[in-house]
């Protein structure tokens, strides 16, 4: 077992870990964080696929930006734990049931290794050393997969529109400051320095 | 030299040759870095107590030059608090998670074209992607400190990085563009050419540069953007439950971050290692053994040099802003920032296709 | 570079979303008809469009991702007709609850983007981007009223189920991918052609996920849960839209996905298809029965609807495949038709979505009333009207393949569900009105409104050249 297995089996263990703790941990800020584990354990299993550009955009992407979101709502909200937790036992056995049929469909469906063992999926050809993992991603985005990219940017884009209609409110008053008039006032619109005669001591 | 200690050392295992070699290399990275942290506070001291017509510290050591030294033991020897209901596991966690993608991120930075701990393909990406992970120590320590004060400074502390690292990453997505290479001793050397200062990038990103500049100082929640801190408002923001040591775990990667912009922006658009006197004198005077060369030529001494300047800028930034009121801040990072960064993005992807000289061609 | 010809009603149509966004920005809202004008001219030259560029043979590019064949174009004319009407319908819907915005109809041009695309795929991928398209614009356009919490609701659950849903059709064509090693549907056609024994389980799993995904979509029994509750909450107009012309695109998505990839599993998808159909020609049928609310009967009738274009597709021949896509455009003419009246009869501040706000419609107006009775003829299946002609094509072809008692029961449940259609006609013409205000609304919906129930007859006695569009476009 080289370091590369060893590695593998490390990372995939605290993978598999924290993808567990994501769903069984009560506290929502900690699914949370465990989440990010997940995503950042398998960016290190990417990079060991020498997936490099993929594994560091989901680390920038869903660690560094779409996850921090998530925290900042969680953490904003007030759960009730308790309440959380009242119907759990309630539906536990329905769910376990559910959750063992599924596994035993599972298993005897897709029938343990030969389906997707080792064997069923050779290793692929080791890229050269000087091959670019970026390099070739872009040529086929830009290229073999256009349409969908640009699918992929008219969806955020509805996103975008969805999102702004649902919840941009105009109200009617505004009493915001208008950042350009504070920006371009003037001394002059503000002070004005007006030329008095001095007090005669004389009178 | 490695080649020197490998055979010095060819009496153990392959392996541990190998591990002790990494050890040491993040050794004689991180500790001259933890120098320099600590000697910028002295810095920031002294250039903000002169700017405001003041001497700064001056009375340890000869002209206070032993003051980061006194604070650092001063620091040590103070009790650790924790506060009531706090979650202590998340609260020790959060200045580690500070720290560690502040220093992580070194691994990949050179210093000239083979000072450099990896030289991996995607650099860029992964100082960006470590960079990112910053946010987590701040939102962290804000929420398990269980204090109002620590959340507010962690909830804007959150918005504002998530906000203007767009605008970083897109000003960055405009070097790539330019040096067509995701490596940063790549990014150097495509700015390297016969007019010196005129070839770094930072004459045809001019927008890029300033924008990047501008938001790495929001990014570090530094002055005129530490609303994170505020403390007129939120005493200290996400950190005002620390104490000892977790608070200047917090200070050292601040000060970390902020050598690393500064040094990110001179490797980005100022050249790097490159000589500004490229062109100017004669190749003759620049290139070879001789004291001259070494000086005048390329080196790391130019890279540090660019570095100071703008940690130079930082401190002045602080000394001469007022803080940005908080929809500021958001009102320039997506309105003026994203805009800018976007349109630049296209310039200079139209200036690379149309080979414009001296950069691009 | 690729062949950009054959996608250019979509380019067109991206182009002029974008425009009409922008354009809003600037038209107040005393001017705001024309967005509404500019959004249906869009819709006319796209139909222009797509009937010039159209070729008999199919036609691909971006490297096979996207296809335009006839079936595609017959169906994207009919998406921008129905969304045109659904457009004409909403105007005054949408002027009485003070939500005439723009983003209405970009988000519903968006929409119709969405259906062109999913109508075009030809590898799973598009499949699923133009899913995501359609939806993600129906979610926002069903929570478009935010005053309204009915609706915020109804979003909410269309938006977790519909999430759900893609998530199996994802499950599903990545297990597809991973057995056949492609994402493009001819390919996949090949592979699962030539595809060992011992990996036919593993297929097995995908297409039932994959079905799972298409089921929720489409609203067929057992996925149907969110169909009542989102059609009840929605806007009536935005009802109006998601109940027809989103159909279409999915009897597409379930031709490509089904059909040209998968064909050659017709056995195995056939007793799923089976199972699905007569679950929802059952609870359909009889639950809509219980129902007091207008919307929410149209919405347990379309899912008696989708049973039966079910139906056709799982008789697995041409004839079957013609005769469910008839269905679905004829269901899509019938639904505007259904949902168009309770528009009519509503006004600012009234709903008019129970059955009783329908008592006595011919005291108050005797032409709307007639048009009614039409189109309720013609969604229970009594001839001469379309809707006769629809059931009785599918059911021909399902006999053709043999399962003459699947057309049996068929027509049975067709007996039950003519009874709440009836119903309403019953309220029309022998109840007493309770409320007797005037009709009041628009002159250009009046006429289309009228055009439609009048079509739905006319077509209904001469019913051979949709048919023969139809046929002629499968095959």
């Amino acid at each position: 077992m080289g370091v590369e297995s060893i590695t593998f089996y490390i990372l995939s263990s605290i993978l598999v870990g924290s993808a567990v703790l994501v769903v069984s941990l009560r506290n929502p800020v900690f699914c949370a964080l465990a989440l990010v584990l997940a995503f950042f354990t398998s960016a290190g299993i990417w990079i060991l696929l020498e997936a490099e550009f993929l594994a560091l955009t989901l680390i920038l992407v869903y660690v560094g930006a779409v996850m921090v979101l998530f925290l900042f709502v969680v953490m904003m909200l007030d759960i009730n734990l308790a309440v959380l937790r009242e119907g759990f036992t309630r539906y536990l056995p329905f769910g376990l049931g559910v959750a063992i049929v599924l596994v035993a469909q599972l298993a005897l469906i897709v029938g343990g290794p030969e389906q997707f063992g080792l064997e069923a999926m050779p290793k692929p050809e080791p890229h050269a050393a000087d091959y670019s993992n970026t390099k070739e991603i872009g040529r086929v985005l830009y290229t073999v997969y256009l349409y969908p990219f640009e699918l992929a940017a008219v969806i955020l884009v509805v996103a975008i529109i969805a999102a702004i209609t649902l919840t941009l409110r105009r109200r009617r008053k505004k009493q915001v400051m208008s950042v350009d008039d504070q920006v371009k006032v003037r001394r002059n619109d503000r002070v004005r320095l007006v030329k008095m005669a001095s007090g005669n001591k004389d009178k | 030299m490695i080649e020197a200690i490998e055979s010095a050392l060819s009496f153990l295992p392959a392996g541990l040759v190998t591990l002790i070699i990494i050890v040491g290399k993040i050794l004689v990275l991180v500790l001259p870095l933890m120098g320099a942290v600590a000697y910028l506070t002295l810095a920031e001291r002294k250039v903000i107590g002169y700017m405001q017509v003041r001497i700064g510290p001056n009375r340890v050591g000869p002209r206070g030059l032993l003051q980061p030294i006194a604070d650092a033991v001063k620091l040590m020897f103070k009790e650790t608090i924790f506060p009531a209901k706090a979650n202590r596991f998340l609260f020790i966690s959060a200045p580690i998670l500070t720290l560690a993608p502040a220093l992580a991120a070194w691994a990949v930075v050179p210093f000239d074209d083979e000072l450099v701990i990896s030289d991996i393909d995607a650099s860029l990406l992964y100082i960006l992607a470590m960079t990112s992970l910053g946010v987590y120590g701040v939102i962290i320590a804000g929420w398990a400190s269980n204090s109002k004060y620590a959340f507010l400074g962690a909830l804007r502390s959150a918005a504002q990085i998530v906000s203007y690292e767009i605008a970083m990453g897109f000003a960055l997505v405009g070097v790539l563009v330019a040096a067509g290479s995701l490596n940063l001793g790549a990014i150097v050397e495509a700015q390297r050419g016969g007019l010196g200062i005129i070839n770094w990038y930072m004459i045809p990103l001019l927008p890029l540069f300033v924008v990047y500049f501008i938001a790495g100082v929001a990014e570090t929640n530094r002055a005129p953007f530490d609303v994170a801190e505020g403390e007129s408002e939120i005493v200290a923001g996400f950190h005002v439950e620390y104490s000892s040591m977790t608070f200047s775990i917090f200070f050292l990667a601040e000060y970390a971050n902020m050598i690393l912009i500064a040094l990110l922006t001179a490797i980005m658009f100022l050249g790097g290692w490159l000589s500004p006197l490229n062109g100017v004198l004669p190749a003759s005077l620049l290139e070879g053994e001789g004291f001259l060369a070494l000086i005048l030529g390329d080196g790391i001494h130019w890279l540090l040099a660019k570095t100071a300047f703008f940690l130079f800028l930082f401190l002045w930034f602080r000394a001469t802003f007022p803080r940005y009121r908080y929809d500021q801040i958001m009102r320039l990072g997506w309105k003026i920032f994203i805009p800018i960064t976007i349109v630049w993005l296209l310039v200079a992807a139209a200036m690379v296709v149309g080979k414009v000289g001296p950069w691009f061609n | 570079m690729p062949d950009l010809m054959p996608a250019l009603p979509e380019i067109f149509l991206l182009t002029m979303a974008c425009i009409i966004l922008l354009a809003d920005l600037f038209i107040s809202d005393k001017n705001r008809v024309f967005t509404y004008l500019l959004s249906l001219a869009t819709l006319a030259v796209t139909a222009a469009l797509t009937v010039t560029l159209h070729t008999p043979e199919p036609v691909y590019t971006f490297d096979g991702l996207f296809v335009s064949d006839s079936m595609g174009d017959v169906l994207k004319v009919f998406v921008y007709l129905v969304t045109a009407v659904a457009f004409i319908y909403s105007r005054d819907y949408l002027l009485t609850r003070k939500i005439f915005q723009g983003e209405y109809f970009v988000l519903g041009l968006f929409a119709v983007l969405g259906m062109m695309v999913l109508i075009s795929a030809h590898n799973m991928l598009t499949i699923y981007l133009g899913l995501e398209l359609l939806s993600l614009a129906l979610y926002a356009m069903v929570a478009f009223q935010r005053d309204s919490s009915d609706a915020t609701e109804a979003a909410m659950k269309y938006f977790v189920l519909g999430a759900l849903a893609s998530g199996m059709l994802l499950y599903g064509m990545s297990l597809i991918y991973g057995i056949t090693g492609t994402l493009d549907i001819s390919a996949v056609h090949t592979a699962v052609a030539g595809l060992e024994n011992s990996k036919q389980l593993v297929l097995g799993l995908g297409l039932v996920l994959v079905i799972v995904g298409m089921a929720f979509k489409l609203g067929a029994v057992p996925f149907h849960m969110w169909v009542p509750d989102v059609y009840h909450g929605a806007p009536t107009a935005v009802t109006l839209f998601i109940s027809t012309a989103p159909k279409l695109a999915a009897f597409a998505m379930v031709m490509r996905l089904l059909v040209e990839g998968l064909g050659d599993l017709h056995d195995q998808w056939q007793d799923i298809l089976i199972i699905m159909a007569v679950l929802s020609m059952a609870v359909g049928n009889v639950i809509a029965i219980a129902q007091a609310n207008i919307k929410r009967m149209l919405a347990y009738s379309t899912i008696s609807h989708v049973g039966f274009l079910l139906l056709g597709i799982l008789a697995g021949t041409q004839a079957g495949y013609s005769a469910s896509m008839f269905y679905a455009i004829v269901y899509a003419l019938m639904g505007m038709g259904g949902f168009g009246m309770i528009i009519l009869l509503s006004r600012a501040g009234f709903e008019a979505d129970q059955l009783s706000d329908f008592k006595g419609l011919n005291e108050r107006s005797p032409w709307f009333a007639f048009i009614m009775m039409i189109l309720m003829f013609s969604m229970a299946g009594v001839p001469p009207t379309l809707g006769f002609y629809a059931k009785f094509s599918v059911l021909q072809a399902v006999v053709g393949s043999g399962l003459t008692w699947l057309a049996v029961v068929a027509v049975v449940f067709s007996i039950i569900g003519a009874f709440y259609y009836l119903r309403i006609i019953k309220l029309m013409y022998f109840d007493k009105a309770e409320d007797m205000q005037p009709l009041e609304t628009t002159t250009d919906m009046k006429v289309v409104l009228s055009a439609n129930g009048l079509g739905i007859l006319l077509l209904g006695l001469a019913p051979g050249g949709l048919l023969a569009l139809c046929t002629a476009a499968i095959g």
